[in-house]
């Protein structure tokens, strides 16, 4: 018991209830924002230290003992989460002031944005399979208003499709639940992992297992990425990025949780499916990124790419694999934010999203310029630059566990993402200058500076200092490959049978 | 009881994946319904459907009904609802801005 566990979700969400109170004051709900979310990152990193020493947290909601009750849980992989969940969400924040417009600010855009992040760490920490229903749904509910808040045109037929797709498969996540909570007579994780391990994992479990994997994969974008591309191009920069960063992530987060936890009797089916879709993802998510001279489509078409890369770790399913997933997910959470406000800023300043209608930013903005060159190196994954670790160790696992093809589309796809990315470069920063300061159509401000400085640090220092962190990732691969650790935290000593 | 509660289900699947494929915004929407009603009287049927036996277990009680399934769907049918309205008011508003509620004008292909 550890009501620490549950403050995550309760900070964030309370907060933004008072801002909806105070719907007038702007100023005073950008800093109740900030000071919120860094109140959540000192919650996390002590949540960090406390599963180093003592193992996995719970708290059993209302005092209700485990398969009775709603479990809240934090292992390490989630606590790690919520700290990178934490840092993505402040810059975010604070890169939405001048760029997000008077009248989203005043349109409830500061509380929505506190609701997604309730629903992401509430995702994140949840026990409970259903809860983990309630928490995608309080974080989509969120993201349509946020995908929509502005009604453009389109932003309108954009947010229409995502809501759409987004019903569909929540409603077939209702439909594995059923049948899984008909094969096994519960819901919660622990006991859900207990119940599979002693009736062993059969034909309808894996089938139900699988549905699952569907039902999260259209929310991960793993080859159900389908919606991606267009969702994520039509709303402002800020809410892009988050969306960018974290939605998909929590789809990759609970394919992690069910296939390490719950489903993982039956990898020669279930993990090998997984690598198929993951190869695949990376596949056409590189295609993608190459084939279009939109800034908005690359950098969506790498989003995909990503999660199609931290995938195969999970299909290698080797320790050295898990290891790397985790790097490769704090690394791409703080990336995909990163480059896309930096693509933001880009199309803030020349008007466009079209690479050919722009030439040599670098003249005017250089920091910009150098600063969007160290993280398309580090989306890369070129030392001593934060993605380089993540790679090495899902290569080195998929190799482990004897699935060359696998490891070698994923460094191939790597090749295909540089190019994407050097061609925003070379197009956008290199070449003659057409644009003059006056001609711009926007500038950078001192918020936008420092947010993207500030994560651009955070990408360096992820890759320099990535010793400093391995203790913590080292912890949270063991924890996942053994999930009886999770059991014993939620369950007690003696699993009640 | 089981089996036909089975086919009922079918049948609103059906429906709604039918209506989902339809051109018009708002027949998609009843289809996204539909569907999500069919997922709550499968979460009901799946928790097993007994006669008379209230859910709770008392002493001298030899049957019970399993209460969870309910508050399950209680749940389900809040956020269903709450989804659908906001649904429904986004594509009224996508209806006056874009002057059209056909899916196949609503594809967003590059400089129409």
């Amino acid at each position: 018991m550890n009501n620490l566990v549950i403050l995550p979700i309760i900070i964030p969400l309370i907060a933004g209830l008072i801002m909806i109170l105070i719907r007038k004051k702007i100023l005073v709900q950008r800093i109740i924002g900030i000071f919120t979310i860094i109140v959540m990152g000192m919650v996390s990193i002590s949540l960090m230290n406390q599963i180093k020493e003592n193992g996995i947290q719970s708290l059993q909601a209302g005092g209700w003992e485990a398969p009775f009750g709603i479990s809240i849980v934090a292992d390490m992989f989630s606590a790690i989460l919520l700290l990178t969940t934490s840092i993505v969400a402040l810059f975010c924040f604070i890169y939405s002031f001048s760029t997000i417009g008077r009248e989203r600010e005043a349109h409830y855009f500061y509380p929505l944005f506190l609701f997604l992040i309730t629903g992401v760490n509430g995702s994140f920490l949840t026990g409970d399979l259903f809860n983990l229903f309630v928490c995608f749904e309080v974080m989509l509910i969120s993201s349509y208003v946020l995908i929509s808040l502005g009604g453009t045109k389109l932003q309108l037929r954009e947010s229409i499709k995502y809501i759409l797709i987004n019903v569909i498969s929540s409603s077939l996540f209702l439909l594995a639940i059923a049948y899984l909570y008909a094969i096994t007579g519960t819901l919660n994780l622990a006991h859900l992992s207990l119940r599979v391990a002693e009736v062993g994992q059969d034909g309808l479990l894996t089938t139900v297992s699988l549905l699952f994997l569907i039902v999260f994969g259209m929310k991960a974008a793993l080859f159900l990425f389908f919606w991606l591309p267009g969702s994520y191009s039509a709303p402002p920069t800020a809410v892009a990025a988050i969306f960018a960063a974290l939605l998909t992530k929590v789809g990759i987060y609970a394919i992690f949780r069910l296939f390490t936890l719950v489903f993982y009797h039956e990898p020669q089916i279930t993990h090998l499916l997984i690598g198929i879709l993951g190869a695949i993802t990376m596949l056409l998510g590189a295609i993608g990124a190459v084939a279009y001279w939109d800034i908005k489509k690359i950098l969506t078409y790498n989003v995909i790419v990503g999660v199609g890369f931290i995938i195969i770790g999970l299909a290698s399913f080797t320790s050295m694999g898990m290891m790397g997933s985790i790097y490769y997910l704090i690394h791409d959470i703080i990336i995909k934010a990163l480059i896309f406000l930096l693509g933001g800023t880009i199309i803030h300043i020349t008007g466009t999203s079209k690479l050919k209608d722009m030439s040599g930013l670098i003249r005017n903005h250089p920091y910009l310029g150098w600063m969007f060159f160290i993280a398309a190196l580090s989306l890369s994954g070129i030392p001593p630059l934060s993605g380089l670790l993540g790679k090495i160790f899902i290569t080195r696992g998929t190799f482990e566990a004897e699935l060359y093809w696998l490891g070698a589309i994923g460094l191939m796809t790597s090749l295909m993402v540089l190019y994407s990315i050097m061609k925003i470069f070379m197009n956008g920063f290199w070449g003659e200058t057409y644009l003059s300061k006056e001609m711009e159509k926007g500038s950078m401000t001192k918020s936008m500076t420092l947010a993207i400085g500030c994560l651009t640090a955070m990408t360096i220092a992820l890759g320099l200092g990535a010793e400093g962190i391995q203790v913590y990732v080292q912890h949270a691969t063991d924890s996942m490959m053994n999930p009886h650790e999770y059991l014993e935290a939620v369950l007690g000593k003696n699993p009640i049978r | 009881m089981e089996t036909s509660m089975s086919i009922l289900i079918g049948v609103l699947f059906t429906i709604g994946t039918y209506l989902i494929l339809t051109k018009s915004l708002l027949r998609i929407i009843l289809g996204t319904s539909i569907i999500s009603h069919g997922v709550n009287l499968l979460i009901l049927t799946m928790g097993g459907l007994k006669k008379g036996g209230p859910p709770l277990l008392g002493e001298s009680s030899t049957t019970f009904t399993d209460s969870l399934p309910q508050a399950l769907i209680l749940t389900a049918i809040v956020i269903n609802f709450a989804v659908t309205a906001l649904f429904l008011v986004l594509s009224y508003r996508t209806y006056k801005t874009l002057g059209t509620d056909d899916m196949d004008q609503l594809r967003g292909i590059e400089d129409e």
